[in-house]
């Protein structure tokens, strides 16, 4: 039935392509999560009134992120090329679009995990500063618990436009749901195949948007 | 317990420099509840803010305990922090943590081991009146007892001192009282030192032993809050003693029952040393007069009543001069005339 719908789909490819698309989606996340907090820490602990304010110190990291955030994707990756090579020892496959793929998501989620520790209540803060906490303290038992349903729910965001980035690996032979679409459904003129990868991303997307939504809700006790 | 020598704060804003707090000394002793007055913007938060160090001196040396807290580095500072425990107006317990979890809080930040935290977590939950809430979020508490979280959390690691930053302000007429009468019942039992930042003469007048009034910056007047309700030198400490004893009302009342009135009209102002004897009953019963209360307020301090109390005494005129001459040993007593 399935193959009469849509004869010139290969659902071993299809498959396949699937598991490339989850596959950078997730490790990138994972790495974009990790890295945009440390940066966004960086940015909001040395900006005005905070911590280890520092101009200097909060100047550089905010010019860096600003200049990835701002440099379109299909353009990063090729920038990117040199340093994939580098780290990863090859410019083809999924792994090779990791790098451009956290490059430029995590910039992007480091301002949304500013604002977020941002909105955490500076009374609460001071609290904790008046009990004698140590500023690894105030990061890891004030700051980041009391901003986590912003920064589960600014990680889903970022997840979601992750995915449709993967898309655009293509070009570095990345592999995946966007490449097959491309190559397999729009270059050789299959049309089923590419309205077939079309729902299998709108399936990851809306699945990573329940996880996100899910998560949040729980954990947001306000 | 604490020391102040000298203290100025200046804020440099935008719009030029604010001296928030000027040259102010002040010493509050070891086991006494010493509390700040004044109005808005009259420097109280900056004053107490600078006892636990949360905002540095400009000038001037605080100690604390012994410790010059300005001259400790930084791990010392935060040691010495452990000891003196805050309470905030708008409360600022964790909303990600569980009552339990906030009360457990300093003692995670001073070391404590996890199997003792937990039964030092249950005796302060019993002692802020909490049992039975230890599992709820903060967003599922009422003020009061959100206040109770904060207040246990602050006693969690022992400490000397209690600052408290208008930790009544944003609650209710009762819920204020209860929360004022734990401070008091914690002051008696633990011993502890509490300095308390207040607007309201009523949460002066409930607990505390030694007030200080401030306006624009400076201290000025201190002493025992009897004395100070009795004898106020400052017109603005005058302003908040009258907000409790004089009741706008009142004085309409007692110059509207005078007109006419059939009988000697006479007002007793409680003064220091009033035992809160029976006044009423003795001349009624003693004196054989007629009293007739018109209005009133008379409250209790931590040293006695303190209020004013207007009476219509009727009587043979000898008696009613053997019950003011008996009151006058008691209270100060204004005879007011009939119109
Ligand atoms: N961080 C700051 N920067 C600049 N000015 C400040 C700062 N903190 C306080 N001030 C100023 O210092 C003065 C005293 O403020 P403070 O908060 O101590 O008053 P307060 O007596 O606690 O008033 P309130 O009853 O409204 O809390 C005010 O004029 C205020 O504007
Ligand atoms: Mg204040």
């Amino acid at each position: 039935m399935l193959s009469s719908l849509f004869p010139n789909v290969r659902w071993e490819d299809m498959w396949e392509a699937s598991l490339q698309t989850m596959y950078m989606t997730a490790i990138s996340v994972f790495a974009t999560f990790i890295l945009g907090i440390a940066l966004g820490l960086l940015l909001f602990l040395t900006s005005k009134g905070n911590s280890w304010e520092n101009k200097f110190v909060n100047g550089i990291v905010a010019g860096v992120v600003n200049l990835f955030r701002s440099i379109p994707f299909i353009i990063l990756i090729i920038l990117l090329i040199p340093l994939s090579v580098y780290i990863v020892g090859t410019m083809l496959g999924a792994n090779a679009a990791l790098p451009a793929l956290i490059a430029g998501a995590a910039p992007f989620y480091a301002r949304m995990v500013e604002i977020a520790l941002r909105e955490v209540d500076r009374g609460v803060i001071e609290a904790s500063q008046a009990m004698g906490a140590t500023n690894g303290q105030i990061i890891f038992k004030v700051l980041l618990p009391e901003a986590m349903p912003a920064l589960i729910s600014g990680i889903t965001v970022t997840a979601i436009a992750l995915v449709s980035y993967t898309a655009m690996a293509g070009v570095v032979g990345a592999g995946g749901l966007g490449d097959l679409a491309y190559l397999d459904g729009f270059q050789r003129n299959n049309p089923d195949v590419t309205l077939v990868a079309t729902v299998l991303i709108l399936v990851i997307v809306a699945v990573l948007q329940v996880i996100g939504d899910v998560t949040t809700r729980a954990m947001d006790k306000r | 317990m604490i020391e102040l020598k000298g203290i100025k704060k200046t804020f440099f804003a935008a719009s030029g420099p604010v001296e928030a707090v000027k040259n102010t000394d002040l010493t509050i002793e070891k086991g006494e509840i010493f509390g700040v007055i004044g109005y808005s913007g009259a420097g109280k938060s900056t004053l107490i803010r600078m006892l636990n160090l949360l905002e540095r001196p400009t000038e001037g040396s605080v100690t604390v305990d012994d410790k010059a807290l300005s001259k400790l580095k930084k791990k010392d500072l935060r040691l010495a922090r452990q000891e003196i425990g805050m309470i905030f107006q708008h409360f600022n317990i964790l909303w990600s943590r569980t009552v339990k979890e906030n009360i457990a809080f300093p003692l995670e930040i001073s070391g404590m081991p996890k199997e003792k935290r937990k039964a030092r977590v249950e005796e302060l939950v019993n002692l802020v009146g909490l049992t039975g809430r230890e599992d709820a979020y903060p967003s599922q508490l009422s003020g009061g007892q959100k206040q109770r979280v904060g207040i246990a959390r602050a006693l969690a690691n022992n400490p000397k001192v209690l600052l408290c930053d208008e930790a009544t302000s944003a609650l209710d007429p009762k819920t204020t009282d209860s929360i004022l009468d734990l401070l008091k019942k914690i002051n008696k039992e633990l011993g502890l030192t509490i300095v308390l930042i207040t607007h309201e003469m009523h949460v002066i007048r409930k607990i505390c032993h030694r007030v200080a009034v401030m306006e624009g910056g400076s201290v000025v007047e201190e002493g025992p809050v009897l004395d100070i309700f009795h004898h106020p030198e400052q017109p603005i400490t005058r302003d908040f003693v009258n907000q409790l004893s004089e009741p706008e009302e009142m004085k309409e009342s007692i110059s509207h029952l005078s007109e006419g009135a059939d009988g000697t009209l006479v007002q007793f102002t409680f003064v220091k040393g009033a035992t809160g004897s029976p006044l009423v009953t003795q001349l009624i019963r003693e004196y054989q007069v007629e009293v007739n209360i018109i209005q009133g307020k008379v409250t209790h301090t931590q040293d006695g009543p303190y209020g004013k109390l207007s009476v219509l005494l009727k009587g043979d005129e000898s008696a009613i001069d053997n019950a003011l001459n008996y009151a006058r040993g008691q209270v100060k007593v204004e005879v007011i005339p009939n119109a």
